[in-house]
C-alpha cells in the first residue's frame, strides 16, 4: 500500500502539477460563473429589448456587474493556464504542440477578441450604442466566452484522447494530420456539453442564491421572483442536461480510458454484470491494495448500474484495475496487452526511434537500418508513452480522489435537479416569498456545494488521466520543462497568496454589491 | 502554398501581433504616467477609465501572440517560455495584476484600497514594457540555451530518478531562467525603448481620448520628456543593431554561422523592410511634432482652431510598421530569430522551429478570420469613442 502523502515527489514534476492544478482549479472558480451568468443576463436584457421596461435594464444592469466583478478574475487567471504549458511544461509544448497550440490560436483570435470587444461595449455602452447593438454585445460577450470554452475543451480533450495526428521521426514530435479529428472528436463535444451546461448550473445556482437572500431579507422582491424564473429554468434544464451529458462522457471514458473508469468507480477485477458503487469504505489517504483486495470494502452498490453507464448493457464487461494492469480480453474479442507489456513495447520504440536517428546520421547508413528501426518504431508506436514507465503501478492514477470526487460530483448533481424542481415549483404553484426560510437557506448553500461538484468534476477528468499528459502518449515527468524545483516552488506560492487574496477581494466585492443591491432608474 | 511560404507568412503574422501589441502598450504607458497626469483622485480616475476602455485589447493580443506562436512555432515556445522562466512569469504576475486593478480599484469592499490597485496598474505600466521589450531584444541579442532533441530517446534520462536528469529537449544554460537577459545592457536599453515608446503612445492616446484641459495639457509636457529618452535609447539600439553579428542558417543544410552585419544586410537585400521601417520612423516622429505643435498652438492661442491632431494614430501606424519591420528583420532572410548564446547549432530559425505543414496550412486558413476580428473591433472601438471620455460622464455613467 503506497501512502499517498509519503509519496509527494518534491520534485519539479509534482510541484509544476501542484501550480498546473492550483491555477486551473482557481480559474474554474471564475470560469463557469462567467458562462452561467452571461446566458442569464443575456436573457433578462432580452427582456428588456422586447419590452422597454425600465425594470429589466435595472436588473440587467445589476447582473452585469456582478458578472464584471468576476469576468476579470477569469481573465486574469487564464492566461496563467496558457502560458504555463510553455513555462512548466516546456518538453510537452514541443512533442505535441503541432496538434494542441492550434486550438489555443484560434481560441485567441476567434473568441477572446469577441469578449474582450464586446464586454467593453456591455459595461460601458448603454448610453453610447443602441438598444440592440447592446443586446448583441451582452449575448457576444457570452457567446465569445462559450467559443473560448469550446476551444480550451478540444486542447483538454485532445490530452485525454489523441486523435488526428501522428509521429513524426524526423522532427521528434507529434504532428497533426486532420484538424476535423481534432476539433470535433466525440470526446471534445462531450467535455464541452458537459462542461458548458455544467457552468450554466452554477450562474442559475448564483443568481437563485441572490435572490433568495434578497426574499429573507424582505427586499428586491421584484427582481427577485423575475430573476428566479429565469435561473430556475435554466438551472433546471442544465442540471438535467449535465447528467445526460455526464452518462454520455462516462461512457466515453469507458470506451477510451478505462483505468480512469476503474479509479472513479474503485473497480479492482472487472467483468461483466457490474454494479456501481454508491459509497465504500476507501482509505481518502492512500491508494488501496488493488492487487489483494476483492473489491473495495463496505461496498453498497446499484446492480448492474456501472455495466450500463459505461455500455449502455446491463449486462456489458467494464474493465478493473488488474484486469488493465494484467491484460484482458475484449468483448469484441481482442487482446489488451498488459502494462508490463505495454512498457516493454514502449521501450522498444524509444530506442528504436533512438536507433534511427542515429543511422540517420551516420554517413555508413545505406538507409537499411534506419528503415529497420523505423519499421520497430511504427509497430510499437502506440506504446511509445508506456516507455518512460519504470513499474506497471505507475499507470495506475490515485484511487481515492477519484472515487470520491466522482460521487461528489454526482451526488450534488443529483441534488441540484431536486433542488432547481423544488425552487420552481414554489415559484409557479406556491408563493416564494413566503416559502419556510430553509428553503431561502438551502440556495445560499447550495452555491458552494455546487462549485464543489464542479471541481470534483474536474479532479475526476484530471486525476483520472494521471499519470499521463497526454494519454498512453506522455508521462508527467517526460513532459516537464527542466527547472530548479525552487524557483517553481517561489510561483505556486506566489500564485497561492495572489489568487487567494484576489478571491477573497473578489467575494467581498460580489457581498458589497449583493448587499447594495440593483441602482433603479425608474 | 509551400511549406517555406508558410513558415513565412506565419512568421509575418506572429510579427504583426507582436507589432499591434507593442501599439497596444499605450495603455501601460498612460498608466505608468497616471500620477503626473492626474492632479488629483478625480484626473486619475479619469485616465484609468480612459485606458480601463481598451485594457483588454493589449490583454487579448498578448495571449493571442502566445497562442499563435504556440501553434506556429512550437519550438520557440517550449524553449524560451520553458527557459527564460523568471522573465515570462514576472511579465505574467504584471499583467495579472492588472487585469483585476481596473475592476476592483473603485469597487466597495476592495480589502486592499484603491491606492493599491492603482499601484499595481503603474506597476504593470512600467514592468510590462520594460521586460516585453527585454523579451523581444533577445530575439536579436540571443539567449543562453540548448536544444538536444534526443534527450527524448535518452535511455539514461528516461530510467533515472525523477530529480536528476529529465528527457528535456530545450535547456536553459544557466540557473538564471530569463533574468540573465538584463544584465546585457542592450537588452535593457530596448526595455527602456519600449517603455518610452509606450508612454509617447500612451500620452497621444490620453490627449486624444480624454476631454480635460489640464489632463491634456499634462501629457504633452510628458510627451516631449518620453519623446526625447526614448529617441536617445531608440538610435542607439539601432545603430548597434546595424552594426552587430547576427546569426545566419543556410537554407538547404540548416547549418547557423555568424555573419558580420547580418541585420545591416537583411535591411540592404530585403529593402522593402527599410522603406517600412523608415515610414514607421517617420509616422511616429510625425505624429509627435504634430501634437507638441498643435500642444503649444492651444498653449499660446486661445483661437486656436485646432482642439484636437488625432495624433495617436499616425504615431500608432508608424510604431506598427516599425517594429513589423524589425521583426521581419529578425526572423527572415535566412536569421536565426532566437539565436543561443550557449550553442550556435541549438538558435531557432522559422524553419526549425515551426509546426509541419499541416498545421501551417489548416491555420493559415483560420487566420483569414483576422480582417473579420479587425472590422468589428473598429466599429465597437468607434461607438465607444463617439464621446470624448470626461469627468462629467465619470461621474455619472458606468465607470471604473
Amino acid at each position: 500500500m503506497t501512502h499517498y502523502l509519503l509519496s509527494i515527489d518534491a520534485g519539479v514534476v509534482d510541484w509544476s502539477r501542484a501550480q498546473f492544478a492550483l491555477t486551473a482549479i482557481y480559474h474554474w472558480l471564475f470560469v463557469p460563473l462567467t458562462l452561467g451568468l452571461a446566458v442569464i443576463m443575456g436573457i433578462v436584457e432580452t427582456c428588456y429589448y422586447r419590452t422597454r421596461k425600465p425594470f429589466w435594464k435595472d436588473a440587467a444592469k445589476f447582473w452585469q456587474k456582478l458578472f464584471g466583478v468576476n469576468f476579470a478574475m477569469g481573465v486574469a487567471t487564464g492566461i496563467i493556464l496558457e502560458f504555463e504549458f510553455g513555462t512548466n511544461w516546456s518538453n510537452y509544448s514541443w512533442f505535441v504542440g503541432d496538434i494542441f497550440g492550434a486550438p489555443l490560436a484560434v481560441e485567441g483570435i476567434v473568441a477572446f477578441f469577441m469578449e474582450s470587444t464586446f464586454v467593453a461595449v456591455m459595461f460601458f455602452g448603454w448610453k453610447k450604442v443602441s438598444a440592440g447593438f447592446h443586446l448583441a454585445s451582452t449575448w457576444l460577450t457570452g457567446l465569445g466566452a462559450t467559443i473560448s470554452a469550446w476551444w480550451i475543451l478540444v486542447a483538454n480533450a485532445w490530452m485525454q484522447n489523441p486523435v488526428g495526428c501522428e509521429f513524426n521521426p524526423d522532427t521528434m514530435r507529434n504532428e497533426m494530420v486532420s484538424f476535423a479529428e481534432v476539433a470535433l472528436s466525440p470526446f471534445a463535444i462531450d467535455k464541452f456539453c458537459h462542461t458548458v451546461i455544467s457552468a450554466w448550473i452554477i450562474g442559475a445556482v448564483f443568481v437563485v442564491a441572490v435572490c433568495c437572500w434578497y426574499l429573507l431579507k424582505g427586499r428586491e422582491q421584484k427582481l427577485a421572483i423575475e430573476s428566479m424564473k429565469i435561473a430556475g429554468i435554466v438551472g433546471l434544464v442544465a442540471s438535467i442536461g449535465a447528467a445526460l451529458t455526464g452518462h454520455q462522457s462516462a461512457a466515453r471514458v469507458a470506451e477510451v480510458q478505462p483505468m480512469k473508469l476503474a479509479a472513479m468507480e474503485a473497480l479492482y477485477n472487472g467483468g461483466i454484470d457490474q454494479s456501481l458503487t454508491g459509497i465504500a469504505l476507501i482509505n481518502p489517504f492512500a491508494q488501496p491494495d488493488y492487487e489483494q483486495e476483492a473489491e473495495a470494502p463496505m461496498k453498497i452498490a446499484v446492480p448492474y448500474a456501472l455495466s450500463i453507464l459505461a455500455t449502455n448493457d446491463p449486462h456489458g464487461y467494464v474493465a478493473g484495475i488488474n484486469d488493465i494492469l494484467n491484460g484482458y480480453t475484449k468483448p469484441d474479442g481482442t487482446q489488451e496487452l498488459s502494462i508490463d507489456e505495454k512498457i516493454e513495447r514502449g521501450k522498444l520504440a524509444i530506442n528504436a526511434l533512438a536507433g534511427y536517428r542515429q543511422a540517420k546520421f551516420a554517413s555508413s547508413d545505406d538507409g537499411s537500418v534506419a528503415s529497420a528501426h523505423l519499421k520497430v518504431l511504427q509497430e510499437n508506436m502506440q506504446y511509445f508513452g508506456y516507455g518512460y514507465l519504470r513499474d506497471k503501478s505507475e499507470a495506475v492514477p490515485f484511487v481515492p480522489i477519484n472515487f470520491y470526487a466522482f460521487r461528489v460530483m454526482v451526488g450534488v448533481g443529483c441534488l441540484l435537479i431536486l433542488f432547481f424542481m423544488v425552487v420552481l415549483f414554489f415559484l409557479y404553484k406556491k408563493d416564494i416569498t413566503t416559502a419556510p426560510k430553509w428553503l431561502h437557506w438551502s440556495a445560499i448553500v447550495m452555491v458552494p456545494l455546487a462549485y464543489i461538484a464542479s471541481e470534483s468534476g474536474w479532479l475526476v477528468a484530471e486525476f483520472g488521466r494521471q499519470p499521463w499528459t497526454i494519454q498512453d502518449m506522455l508521462p508527467t515527468w517526460a513532459s516537464v520543462s527542466n527547472l530548479q524545483s525552487s524557483s517553481v516552488i517561489v510561483t505556486f506560492f506566489i500564485f497561492l497568496a495572489l489568487f487567494t487574496t484576489m478571491l477573497a477581494v473578489e467575494i467581498n466585492i460580489l457581498l458589497k454589491q449583493i448587499k447594495k443591491g440593483p441602482e433603479y432608474q425608474s | 502554398m509551400s511549406y517555406e511560404f508558410l513558415q513565412q507568412y506565419w512568421w509575418f503574422l506572429v510579427s504583426l501581433l507582436g507589432a499591434l501589441l507593442v501599439f497596444l502598450l499605450f495603455v501601460q504607458g498612460a498608466n505608468s504616467l497616471v500620477g503626473s497626469l492626474g492632479d488629483d483622485a478625480e484626473g486619475r480616475r479619469l485616465v484609468i477609465n480612459s485606458t480601463g476602455r481598451k485594457w483588454e485589447f493589449t490583454f487579448t493580443t498578448l495571449v493571442t501572440f502566445g497562442g499563435a506562436f504556440f501553434a506556429s512555432f512550437p519550438l520557440f515556445y517550449s524553449t524560451s517560455f520553458g527557459g527564460a522562466y523568471w522573465l515570462w512569469m514576472i511579465i505574467l504576475f504584471s499583467f495579472v495584476l492588472q487585469a483585476v486593478s481596473y475592476e476592483f480599484q473603485n469597487k466597495l469592499g476592495n480589502l486592499l484600497g484603491a491606492k493599491t490597485f492603482q499601484f499595481f496598474l503603474v506597476l504593470n505600466g512600467i514592468v510590462g514594457p520594460v521586460l516585453l521589450g527585454g523579451a523581444v531584444a533577445t530575439f536579436f541579442e540571443g539567449s543562453n540555451f540548448i536544444v538536444a532533441k534526443e534527450n527524448l530517446v535518452d535511455v539514461n534520462s528516461q530510467l533515472s530518478t525523477l530529480n536528476s536528469q529529465l528527457p528535456v529537449i530545450s535547456q536553459w544554460a544557466n540557473a538564471s531562467h530569463g533574468l540573465d537577459a538584463l544584465l546585457n545592457p542592450w537588452v535593457v536599453v530596448f526595455g527602456f525603448a519600449v517603455f518610452f515608446l509606450a508612454r509617447i503612445l500612451g500620452t497621444l492616446y490620453i490627449i486624444n481620448n480624454v476631454n480635460d484641459a489640464d489632463i491634456r495639457s499634462r501629457a504633452n509636457v510628458r510627451l516631449m520628456g518620453s519623446t526625447i529618452a526614448f529617441l536617445v535609447l531608440f538610435v542607439a539600439y539601432l545603430v548597434h543593431l546595424l552594426l552587430k553579428d547576427g546569426y545566419a542558417y543556410d537554407p538547404v543544410t540548416g547549418i547557423i554561422s555568424i555573419e558580420p552585419y547580418k541585420y545591416l544586410h537583411n535591411f540592404l537585400e530585403m529593402w522593402y523592410l527599410l522603406v517600412l521601417l523608415l515610414i514607421g520612423v517617420v509616422l511616429v516622429l510625425y505624429g509627435i511634432i504634430r501634437e507638441y505643435l498643435n500642444g503649444k498652438c492651444q498653449k499660446e492661442d486661445v483661437n486656436c482652431k485646432s482642439s484636437n491632431s488625432k495624433s495617436i494614430w499616425p504615431t500608432g501606424i508608424g510604431t506598427v510598421l516599425t517594429v513589423l519591420a524589425l521583426l521581419l528583420c529578425a526572423g527572415w532572410n535566412n536569421t536565426a530569430y532566437y539565436p543561443s548564446t550557449a550553442d550556435l547549432q541549438s538558435s531557432l530559425t522559422i524553419a526549425n522551429s515551426c509546426s509541419s505543414e499541416f498545421t501551417l496550412t489548416t491555420m493559415a486558413y483560420v487566420s483569414l478570420l483576422i480582417p473579420f476580428v479587425l472590422a468589428y473591433i473598429i466599429v465597437a472601438w468607434r461607438k465607444i469613442d463617439s464621446k470624448k471620455l470626461d469627468k462629467e460622464e465619470i461621474r455619472t455613467d458606468e465607470a471604473y
